[in-house]
């Protein structure tokens, strides 16, 4: 657990200093809301529709943090060094997943209350603790994915391209999951809460691949 | 030391034998469908070819587990031939369920229809395993990575086809209900020897494609041993130990 911490507390800094994830995944989504704006040619939605354009645009901009996420452990050295320390190996998951959490997080403070001024035509305060219920499962489901893809991908030759290859099919679930419990809620007098149905989707799917992970991140790392 | 080849003939004889006889009795003996009349003989090609991709990716996540379990590389070879073959009957698969469909409901490809959709997300996920493994290099990394993937693409299958059937509702004729479908017992029968057929014709390429990459193993070996380390040149895109 303390190994778990310290790896965290090591990626935040890290990009609290650098600035280098976070800022990119906002403003990919807002270009991303503006795209959106020009492809439908709707100034405003709700419903189905802005629920699935705000997942598409969350699952996007997370690929970018993906891709990035085991960047500077390859190229300096900190896989070998992680493996040097006597610490459990599990620990660099959590640590990498819940770094990923915490950007995925960072990023929905700011794409939220943008997609809310730029694109969605009801009121965002009725839906909005559903919507946090929703978006935390889904985040789950993200970090956990994205950081198994991550480090199959970034030992690849192709890093960029293998990460994402990988990572959205094996994400379409979560994202039927959070589309499907997110819309519901954007329509003009939702009951403010998330269909069950949907939500518990989500988390099987969340446990199934936070253990199946779990299982199998070790061999990832063997040298 | 494995020999694949010994089995091989046998195998194919009772696979050609099989397969013959499935589609002698598809065409001769099984009854024309009321309702969809001749199109309907597609079924006993499309579906065995789905359920037998199906069983197979999930097989290539079992040998993985077998990779990772004893480091034995024969077993990552296991289950990369298990998941080629599936992703070629899963092709195969979506091709007939796409005529067949365009022959029942009007359309070469039905969004609304869960078992299609959730069909052709696993074979998008299954399509990325070569792109992934080749893009490795070391060839210890590459089988572990590849038995990762396989193993959790594995237990992909059974749970993406829950959340899609869910998001919809339902098309698809279900043909094996766990009440035990609604076919004539002439068309089950047909049905089933067709199921058999394909899935003996999987375990034939399988042991097929085995023979081969294990006798170019062995031939690379040799080659090896009386020519040197140097005249061999390393080889490209295979998942075979060099």
């Amino acid at each position: 657990m303390r190994t778990v911490l310290t790896v965290l507390r090591k990626d935040l800094l890290l990009e609290l200093r650098s600035l280098e994830t976070v800022p990119t995944m906002i403003l990919f989504s807002i270009a991303t809301f503006v795209i959106f704006h020009f492809g439908l040619n709707r100034n405003s939605l709700d419903g189905q529709l802005a629920g699935g354009v705000l997942t598409v645009t969350v699952l996007f901009a997370g690929m970018l943090a993906v891709n990035r996420l085991f960047v500077a452990e390859r190229e300096q050295g900190g896989f070998d060094g992680f493996l040097l320390a006597p610490v459990d190996r599990s620990a660099l998951l959590v640590a990498k997943a819940a770094a990923l959490f915490v950007f995925l997080t960072g990023l929905e403070l700011i794409a939220i209350p943008a997609f809310a001024v730029m694109l969605l035509g009801v009121p965002l305060w009725p839906a909005l603790p559903g919507l946090i219920a929703v978006l935390a499962l889904a985040n789950v489901a993200l970090s956990v994915i994205g950081t198994l893809v991550s480090a199959i991908a970034v030992q690849s030759r192709a890093r960029d391209l293998i990460g994402p290859l990988l990572g959205l099919p094996l994400l379409v679930p979560a994202l039927i999951g959070t589309a499907r419990a997110a819309g519901p809620l954007l329509v003009t007098h939702s009951t403010g809460s998330p269909p069950g149905k949907w939500l518990a989707i989500l988390a099987l799917y969340d446990l199934v691949f936070a253990l199946l992970s779990y299982a199998v991140f070790d061999f990832l790392l063997e040298d | 030391m494995i020999t694949y080849g010994r089995r091989l003939r046998g195998l194919s004889l009772v696979t050609i034998a099989t397969i013959s006889l499935a589609y002698a009795l598809a065409f001769f003996y099984a009854p024309e469908d009321a309702d969809q009349g001749f199109i309907q003989k597609i079924f006993y090609l499309h579906v065995p070819l789905a359920i037998v991709s199906l069983c197979g990716f999930i097989f290539g996540g079992l040998l993985a587990i077998g990779y990772l379990r004893t480091g034995d590389r024969r077993w990552d070879i296991r289950s990369y031939v298990a998941i080629h073959m599936a992703l070629i009957f899963g092709i195969g698969a979506l091709i007939t369920g796409s005529i067949w469909a365009k022959a029942s409901w009007g359309h070469w490809w039905v969004w609304n229809e869960p078992t299609l959709v959730s069909f052709l997300i696993v074979v998008l996920l299954f399509a990325t395993y070569q792109p992934m493994r080749f893009s490795i290099e070391d060839p210890e990394r590459q089988a572990r990575y590849a038995s990762v993937f396989a193993i959790v693409a594995g237990a992909f299958v059974p749970l993406n086809f829950i959340a899609v059937r869910l998001a919809n509702q339902y098309v698809h004729p279900r043909v094996l209900t766990l009440e035990g479908g609604n076919l004539p017992a002439s068309m089950a029968l047909t049905f089933y020897i067709a199921l058999l057929g394909i899935t003996l014709l999987y375990v034939t390429l399988w042991t097929y494609e085995m023979a081969a990459k294990n006798a170019r193993m062995q031939v690379r070996a040799t080659r090896r041993k009386l020519l040197g380390e140097d005249a061999m040149a390393p080889l490209r895109r295979s998942a075979a130990p060099s």
